[in-house]
């Protein structure tokens, strides 16, 4: 059911542990030995989780210590069975995984507001690492149902203290209280946050009071192929001119199609303004911006082509360009 | 005052007098050559015309705040004309109205205007093809934001005629208390009053985005005040703005006749066209903001309290940031990045439906009319804070 999504490492699982109630945090070593490629925070991997079943993982090991990976897996008993599977591997296990990849990049800035819910935490873990060690102002507010269940929340509050690190536990505090962790918003602060749809989308519906591109998300939304996220070389054709554009990996949709003299007007060229918005005729798009909605998103009609690419599986995006 | 590292260069040149006014650019110019912070003593504030310092007070809106008014007067003192507007708002009263609007005006609900939008370009565009002459702003640029975006906001017809003398009224105050802002605010209580009366729940149709607004009081994002104040406010960004940058864009495009061949070859160009239109000519050119803590910017000591002179339009046309040719009209240039409708926190929310309206009214012309060139001296408004003009007479072949 899933297509390829670009070249695959053979791992082993070098360690199992379990972080929290139906969490496992799995340490990932290259089989041959061998370091992985360099990845920023935000980043994942694609776990082949067996019976053609492709999952994508945060990355929550530190960016500096490249002879390991580390992801954790929260187990979902209604999904799909991507974590059951993983729950069940134990160490010594051969396992097939991609490079690191990153849809979810920290952008510099003074300031960083973290917002973790749940197994959100883990593409944030590297981001805070990133934010301490260049000296930034940053808080993470991590919420979950209780402490119990909220991996790292310990290991974090130790690191770090307790002024940068707030654990609401719904269990001894209630709910996260959003209007007043977003009601005031800062100067040149950043906001990543990761975790549940419906904790996401309460965050985009109080950062629409903050400065445009001020947020960032990362969601784990199954492309419909169900396949892994995109990583490899696509076809982009232009609808209006008949020219069919390759989009090499280290290219954008926009510089790609910019470089065979075909304008698109951007202005902020990372996914946060929404200028170069372009209407999709064919093809699934993998969103990467920070400005359309969940509606936009779904209805699968436009795309911002400064950051968003085709989805894994997808080999040609037709565009109204 | 404190010198963390130098002094300001202190500028005895008024921005805001009658040849400034007219034609800003000399003055923008020497404006960048004395820094890019300097001190206006006609003023009494700091004039801010670099692209990077700019660019620093708009995203920076904790130190550079809002709440001061845009005008030179510090209204936390001496109450303004009118209820502070969201414009002249901090978080968390801003945040709330700024979310309230965006939750309203967004890509989807834009796009859904290009249908309704069409027809009234279409038909203006036809007549005016017809004639080998007209004025582009009386004829086109105050006509077609006029036809299309009261509508789209949902006002009713009666007391639209107070929209552009309104509009006036608002942006003139963001400069001094001159004979301009005086002029502009003659028969003022009788516009404000007409204007409000329009952003009430009961005179708005169901369907504009002025009920959307009022539909987040009912929701309990806003008070009933914030509602009538956010139509307010859009029915006051919305109209000169738009009628501005359609004329600039038509200034600039009659000046060119390259750029026309160009674009009338390939019309989907339009939006960039306007684009650096809209950094050439801003509609938009300067306005207050107010420091809240002493700070150091490009260098220079300013004092809280202090007023700084944002020039948008010698930020979108500094050298540093946008070349040697900054002055000229290219229409291959990326002129992304500029700041005509602002950066940050109060950043433009209405900007994809003005990028709309001036793509589609020039898109139309282009699809109608072969060339086009002056045909006469343009007539350049006196205006406190806006860049646009009175009349531009031009001649036309139609296609």
């Amino acid at each position: 059911m899933s297509a390829s999504a670009g070249a695959t490492i053979d791992a082993v699982v070098d360690q199992v542990d379990v972080v929290a109630d139906q969490v496992v945090s799995l340490v990932l070593r290259r089989a041959d030995g061998q370091p992985f490629q360099p990845w920023q925070p935000g980043a994942h991997i694609d776990v082949h989780v067996g019976d053609g079943l492709i999952r994508q993982y945060s990355l929550c090991s530190s960016p500096d210590e490249l002879d390991h990976l580390r992801i954790g897996v929260l187990h979902v008993p209604d999904s799909r069975g991507g974590s059951k599977a993983v729950h069940a591997l134990l160490a010594g296990t051969p396992l097939t995984i991609s490079e690191p990849r990153n849809n979810f990049p920290l952008r510099e800035s003074r300031r960083y507001l973290y917002i973790a819910g749940g197994i959100g935490i883990t593409p944030l873990i590297p981001m805070l690492e990133a934010a301490q060690a260049a000296g930034k102002e940053w808080t993470l507010i991590y919420g979950g149902r209780s402490r119990n269940t909220m991996a790292f929340a310990q290991q974090l509050e130790d690191l770090y203290g307790t002024d940068r690190i707030r654990i609401i536990a719904e269990d001894e505090a209630g709910r996260l209280d959003l209007d007043q962790i977003l009601g005031m918003p800062r100067a040149h602060m950043l906001v990543y946050a990761c975790g549940p749809g419906g904790l996401l989308g309460a965050v985009e519906e109080r950062c629409m009071g903050w400065p445009p591109g001020a947020l960032h998300t990362e969601r784990f939304v199954a492309s419909t192929l169900g396949a892994a996220a995109a990583n490899a070389p696509f076809e982009v054709e232009l609808a209006r001119t008949g020219t069919t554009v390759t989009v090499p990996n280290d290219k954008t949709i926009l510089e790609a199609v910019e470089e065979v003299g075909v304008r698109v007007l951007s202005s902020c060229r990372g996914g946060l303004c929404g200028t170069c918005e372009t209407q999709i005729i064919a093809g699934e798009p993998e969103h990467r911006d920070a400005v359309l909605t969940q509606e936009d998103r779904d209805a699968g009609e436009i795309m911002l082509v400064c950051v968003s690419r085709a989805a894994a599986g997808c080999s040609r995006l037709v565009l109204d360009l | 005052m404190t010198v963390t590292t130098h002094d300001a260069n202190v500028l005895d040149e008024d921005p805001f007098d009658t040849a400034n006014l007219l034609d800003p650019y000399p003055f923008l110019g020497r404006l960048r050559d004395a820094g890019a912070v300097s001190y206006l003593e006609s003023a009494g504030s700091y004039a801010v015309a670099g692209y990077q310092e700019v660019y620093e007070v708009l995203t920076d809106f904790e130190t550079y705040i809002s709440s001061g008014g845009l005008g030179p007067r510090d209204i936390r003192k001496d109450s303004g004309w009118r209820p502070p507007s969201i414009l002249e708002s901090d978080p968390p009263i801003h945040t709330v109205m700024r979310r309230a609007l965006t939750g309203v005006i967004n890509p989807g609900t834009v796009r859904a205007l290009r249908e309704p939008f069409t027809p009234p370009a279409v038909e203006l565009t036809e007549q005016l093809a017809r004639r080998n002459r007209f004025d582009a702003i009386t004829d086109l640029a105050e006509k077609y934001p006029l036809r299309v975006f009261p509508d789209a906001v949902g006002i009713p017809d009666v007391g639209r005629e107070h929209l552009l003398p309104y509009g006036n009224m608002v942006f003139n105050a963001f400069g001094p208390e001159n004979y301009i802002f005086k002029q502009a605010f003659a028969q003022g209580d009788e516009h404000a009053a007409a204007v409000m009366r329009n952003c009430q729940r009961e005179n708005l149709d169901d369907t504009g985005f002025g009920a959307q607004i009022w539909k987040r009081v009912e929701d309990g994002l806003i008070t009933e005040q914030q509602a009538t104040l956010l139509v307010r406010a859009l029915l006051s960004a919305g109209v000169d703005t738009t009628i501005f940058g359609i004329g600039n864009t038509l200034s600039v495009l009659a000046r060119y006749p390259e750029a026309w061949a160009q674009l009338r070859e390939n019309p989907k160009m339009a939006k960039f066209a306007v684009d650096e239109a809209l950094r050439l000519e801003s509609p938009f050119q300067k306005f207050h903001r107010t420091v809240a803590v002493d700070t150091v910017l490009g260098g220079v000591h300013i004092p809280a309290g202090a007023k700084v002179l944002v020039f948008l339009g010698a930020a979108n046309r500094d050298p540093r940031k946008w070349g040697e040719n900054a002055d000229d009209f290219d229409l291959n240039r990326n002129a992304s990045g500029h700041v005509a409708f602002g950066m940050g926190l109060h950043q433009c929310v209405g900007q994809p439906i003005a990028r709309l309206e001036m793509e589609i009214v020039l898109q139309q012309l282009l699809e109608r009319v072969a060339t086009i060139e002056p045909a006469g001296a343009p007539v350049p408004i006196l205006h406190n804070v806006l860049r646009g003009f009175e009349s531009l007479p031009v001649r036309v072949t139609a296609a």
